[in-house]
């Protein structure tokens, strides 16, 4: 199994007809994604590579059965293609597109969760998803992530940083350990898939046995991870935390010291998973070589 | 530069060139733009939050000229800088009449306040205080709902108001889709418990507050102290406004961008689009993606060494990219060597090592240089930089290898 996405997911594209839309979504169907749709009002009819272009997202879903979206539209227009991708029918919303306003992501990841709670958004500012050999939708290389075995066991990714996620799976892949799903959150303020809601699914899914997490200083949502995994988890889970030594970066103000609570730090982080029961490496390297040798002793 | 935000998409971590440079952003927080409270003055008045009037300066001279203007006595005269504590360094200074104003301006005028110089001054006429409050709205990332904080105990660290007395705080959290409505601003308000003839000011001045804070696309809005006048009016008498950097399409920042404080390496960084923060250790770093770079600089430190700085390269491979972080980091003294660590995945090794061996003919780099490429076509992309190996630029299999080389390479 896999989380989020399949080999039944069906894609449309928002944004197929620009640059980087096309590059990736033409990238994404070579994979073997279904991409059924994009969308253009002013290209409605035409095609991009035999992928058909709708005014909308609407019209995409009632022609294709479109049940997932990519954005890759520029941040200016990310709010409203949110909102047109959940009123237009698709349950599973993947935001590439960086830059996007903080006011934007705060409020529609309320009006999303208020109007349309059966919608879950991916994003914004992240690599995408990837559930290897059935479905790859935004920017991961698919050929470094290996496909789970029927045997197992598997490994379930979730991380905040993109170029850390493929060093997972490219170890991963040279350790001969195939991977359920792939989840990159992204690092915004505001990301619309937390590490939560993919733990959740990952302990849930039976072809996942572990669980590798990649988390970044800043906010508090690692720390909530370790809450959750302590709580709820039955699943091995190892971590890795970048920025223990990154530069505190600019305080925001008095106010934004109060609301962290001195959480946010790798330190802490690192220090709120252990405390949870998850491995936890050092670097990168050492995270692998903890997840390598918690699936072999599986 | 500032402008040409709106086409950004992607950093091209999955290899996409850039569509346009200079579109990166500092890592896991998003870049902000925090503003003197002189801008952040004028960026409440904007939204109607009665402010102080005065004037900014760069010279004693305009100092002079602008309190000549004001004309109301007496003024205060205030360090304009990105760093609290500017009262206690001497940055803030009561002038009762023009002579005073002059001495104050030039004493402070260059003052060097926690390594922020100060070249901006604020003049404005000065407030007669019965109380002083606290006020502030930002994000609470836990709860994605906006946290608006008051005070009835200001002019302090708020900081130790929080740890000594929570229950000073009165705290409001905002579903973004709602707003600020007048009726939760007014329980709020009171259950802050200040002088009660502040509350119908407070409730009115927090409304614009809100306001300010969304329709300003601001990270942070920060009012210490809000003050009640012996009058009975509310007034904003300082401001600490942080801006969200994403926003900068919708909005004229330019100003703001001016007075913006960055060391010479981050300016020439910032110039050529690099996505850079400069550090004080004696390894330079180039990684492609904001987490590996992150995760180089920890590597780096856990073999012994120091990072000189935080590069992210990006996706794509052309050679002017590396060209223009080789040039940065080589003209930093602090750098001894130099740790290009490399991860392809759509953007393959073979683009990459062309890349860098394309650089590396364009220009002459002083430190020696220690390379590891991984992930696609790593094989064949160190089948390209092989014949260019020497003492100067060195290969290693592995991220910990190549750190460990880099630092020796450094120390």
């Amino acid at each position: 199994m896999s989380i989020f996405v399949d080999e039944n997911t069906k894609v449309v594209y928002q944004g197929l007809t620009g640059s980087q839309g096309r590059y990736y979504g033409l990238l994404n169907r070579d994979y073997g994604t279904q991409v059924v749709a994009g969308t253009n009002p002013k290209k409605a009819g035409t095609d991009v590579e035999g992928i058909p272009i709708f005014a909308n997202v609407g019209e995409a879903v009632a022609s294709t059965g479109a049940n997932a979206s990519c954005i890759f539209i520029p941040a200016p227009g990310v709010k409203a293609a949110v909102m047109e991708a959940a009123e237009g029918g698709v349950e599973f919303i993947v935001c590439i597109t960086e830059g996007v306003p903080a006011q934007d992501e705060a409020w529609f990841f309320n009006k999303l969760k208020r109007d349309f709670p059966n919608v879950q958004l991916l994003g914004p500012n992240c690599p995408g998803i990837i559930s290897p050999g059935q479905c790859n939708i935004g920017i991961t290389a698919g050929h470094i992530a290996k496909e789970p075995t029927e045997a197992g066991p598997n490994v379930g990714i979730v991380s905040r940083s993109g170029t850390l996620t493929y060093q997972a799976l490219h170890e991963l892949k040279a350790q001969g350990i195939g991977v359920t799903t792939c989840v990159g959150i992204g690092g915004d303020p505001v990301p619309g898939t937390s590490f939560i809601d993919c733990l959740e699914r990952f302990e849930a899914d039976n072809q996942t046995s572990a669980v590798m997490m990649i988390g970044e200083i800043g906010g508090s949502a690692e720390e909530e991870a370790a809450e959750y995994i302590k709580s709820s988890m039955k699943k091995p889970v190892t971590a890795y935390v970048a920025g223990q030594t990154a530069p505190a970066g600019k305080k925001m103000g008095h106010a934004g010291a109060i609301v962290s609570g001195g959480k946010g730090t790798a330190a802490a982080k690192m220090e709120a998973l252990t405390d949870a029961g998850v491995q936890v490496g050092a670097n990168p390297t050492e995270a692998g070589e903890l997840m390598v040798e918690t699936i072999k002793s599986l | 530069m500032w402008k040409n935000r709106v086409g950004r998409l992607v950093s091209g971590i999955g290899g996409y060139p850039d569509p346009l440079p200079g579109t990166r952003r500092i890592p896991t927080e998003g870049m902000r733009v925090d503003l003197f409270e002189y801008q952040g003055k004028q960026f409440f008045g904007t939204f109607g939050i009665p402010v102080s009037p005065g004037e900014p300066v760069t010279t004693v001279e305009e100092a002079v000229a602008a309190a000549e203007r004001l004309a109301t006595y007496p003024v205060v005269v205030k360090a304009q800088v990105h760093v609290g504590g500017r009262g206690k360094a001497g940055g803030v200074k009561l002038a009762e009449n023009i002579d005073e104003v002059r001495e104050h301006a030039s004493n402070i005028l260059g003052l060097d306040i926690k390594g922020h110089i100060v070249n901006d001054v604020w003049i404005e006429v000065a407030s007669d205080i019965a109380e002083e409050y606290y006020a502030s709205f930002t994000l609470d990332r836990s709860a994605k709902k906006h946290l608006g904080m008051l005070s009835a105990e200001g002019g302090v660290e708020i900081e130790t108001v929080a740890e000594n007395n929570p229950d000073a705080i009165a705290k409001i959290w905002v579903d973004p889709v709602d707003g600020l409505t007048e009726e939760a601003a007014r329980d709020w308000v009171a259950a802050a418990n200040l002088n009660p003839e502040a509350n119908e000011g407070a409730v009115e001045i927090l409304t614009k507050l809100y306001t300010a804070y969304v329709d300003g696309d601001a990270d942070l809005v920060e009012i210490n102290p809000l003050i009640l006048k012996p009058t009975g009016e509310v007034h904003a008498l300082d401001a600490k406004v942080t801006v969200d950097d994403n926003a900068d399409y919708r909005h004229d920042w330019d100003a703001y961008e001016v007075t913006q404080v960055r060391d010479e390496r981050e300016q020439a960084a910032h110039e050529a689009g690099l996505q850079y923060v400069g550090l004080e250790g004696s390894v330079g770093i180039i990684a492609n993606g904001a987490g590996l770079a992150m995760s180089t600089l920890d590597v780096v430190n856990q073999v012994g060494g120091s990072a000189a700085n935080f590069l992210d390269v990006g996706g794509g491979a052309d050679a002017e990219k590396f060209v223009n972080a080789l040039t940065i980091i080589d003209n930093d003294p602090r750098v001894k060597s130099i740790f290009i660590n490399i991860f392809g995945g759509i953007t393959r090794g073979e683009e990459v090592a062309n890349g860098i061996v394309a650089a590396l003919g364009q220009i002459d780099i002083s430190a020696p240089i220690v390379i590891r490429l991984d992930g696609t076509n790593a094989d064949q992309g160190r089948a390209i930089l092989e014949p260019h190996l020497s003492d100067k630029l060195q290969m290693a299999p592995t991220m910990l290898d190549a750190a460990r080389k880099a630092v020796e390479l450094a120390n």
